[in-house]
């Protein structure tokens, strides 16, 4: 391979990271807000985000990407940068499936601790930020990380709309080598790479976070 | 927004042809799955370290890459080493290994969910040990392994629009054919988002039922 080559793939690469990032932080967004609120003590307010986690998770993420691509352009008027397309179906689609990991954390809180809040009369809010989201938030690291693997393995998902990420470059590279077997195995190696770093850091995270609560 | 009934209807015809093919792909797609990943299973569990140790990097390899990108080398590396196949057999192929490498993961939490006391009570009777797998561990294994082998079969429904990347016509496939053809992009999208939501709905619905009547 050429080094011109390599930059596209390199290119590729920081498109890729970009996108997953930012599709991470919206997928966390989503999650918590999401989560929560099927936690709420309105019925209607439970029904609504059961209804968005079904909805997003039902569908499947490519048939998102389509839809954010081609449906919302006319029918809102809205054209929005692939970037913050890619972001937009990627966060929306894994936040519905982060959202079950909040609730299930949330609900797996000793009741007790709960009763406790409400006998030191602290607001929701406060029982919320103060008691379950400290307990909670270090059990939900690890199916947070498998999650993020999945994700990063949506993000190739963008390249069939043609923006330039891991996936399509290797695509292009394909095109101009005529060399399969060497490209494909390259670009998998680098999606591999980020994913095993991810569980590590990851990993280091739920360390870090359970040290914090006495169990 | 302007939504036509009559693309709707114009689409139909493509739109029963694709549901066949993502039906036929997630069917073909699950069975590989489910026979692959028990077969990576056993052979995770032989005495031998020459043999886990290349099939758990193999499997790990394939769970943390992509599935498109998988797609992409079967479809287009194969062919290079002189073995062609249709893109649809390619396709399934490709979702049956990377799934395999989840169904994996469940067959071993289920095997080991067999208490102790029925291998010993297998090897008190000195069953030959491709019998106490087939009588003992695997009946008791699989029956606890349904409901987590039907969560992949729902997702398997969910990637089987990648293949349309290696020119299957599946349900996005025929909708993507319909669109660039009519130029109505919102109707056929809608239509197959739609369909996606009913098909595992039914599915989980399904899987429900055969969870029940196993687990009685």
């Amino acid at each position: 391979m050429t080094s011109g080559l390599w930059e596209l793939v390199l290119t590729g690469t920081w498109t890729t990271v970009q996108l997953l990032v930012l599709s991470a932080l919206l997928a966390a967004v989503v999650s918590f807000v999401v989560g929560i609120a099927r936690t709420h003590r309105l019925w209607i307010v439970r029904f609504a985000a059961g209804f968005y986690t079904e909805v997003f998770r039902g569908t499947s993420a490519l048939v998102m990407i389509f839809w954010v691509f081609f449906v919302l352009p006319p029918a809102f008027g809205w054209q929005l940068v692939p970037l913050w397309a890619g972001t937009l179906a990627l966060g929306l689609t894994y936040g519905a499936y982060g959202s079950e990991i909040v609730r299930g954390a949330l609900n797996s809180v000793d009741p007790a601790q709960r009763e406790g809040g409400i006998a030191l009369s602290f607001t929701p809010w406060q029982r919320m930020r103060l008691i379950l989201l400290p307990q909670a938030v270090p059990e939900m690291i690890p199916p947070f990380s498998n999650l993020l693997v999945e994700l990063l393995k949506g993000t190739a998902l963008v390249s069939i709309m043609g923006m330039g990420d891991l996936a399509f470059s290797g695509n292009l590279v394909r095109l101009a080598l005529q060399e399969s077997t060497e490209i494909y195995t390259y670009v998998l190696l680098i999606y591999f790479v980020i994913a095993f770093l991810l569980t590590r850091v990851m990993r280091g995270l739920e360390h870090r976070l359970k040290a914090g609560v006495a169990r | 927004m302007n939504w036509d009934w009559g693309a709707v209807r114009d689409f139909m015809p493509q739109f029963w042809e694709g549901l066949l093919v993502t039906l036929q792909a997630l069917v073909l797609g699950s069975l590989i799955s489910f026979v692959l990943g028990l077969v990576w299973t056993l052979l995770m569990r032989t005495p031998s370290r020459w043999v886990r140790w290349p099939v758990g990097v193999f499997t790990e390899f394939v769970r943390n890459t992509p599935l498109l990108v998988q797609l992409f080398f079967l479809f287009y590396v194969l062919p290079e080493w002189g073995l062609t196949f249709s893109a649809l057999t390619t396709g399934v192929f490709a979702i049956g290994l990377h799934y395999s490498t989840y169904t994996m993961q469940v067959y071993r939490a289920g095997i080991e969910a067999v208490p102790a006391g029925q291998w010993e009570a297998a090897t008190a009777l000195s069953l030959p040990t491709a019998r106490t797998w087939q009588v003992v561990i695997l009946p008791q294994a699989i029956r606890r392994v349904v409901p987590a082998l039907g969560n992949y079969v729902i997702s398997m429904l969910k990637d089987t629009p990648l293949l349309m990347a290696i020119t299957v016509l599946d349900m996005l496939g025929q909708a993507r054919l319909f669109s660039q053809e009519h130029f109505r992009f919102t109707e056929p999208l809608t239509v197959i988002g739609v369909a996606f939501v009913l098909v595992s709905y039914l599915a989980s619905v399904l899987l429900r039922t055969l969870e029940r009547r196993l687990v009685r």
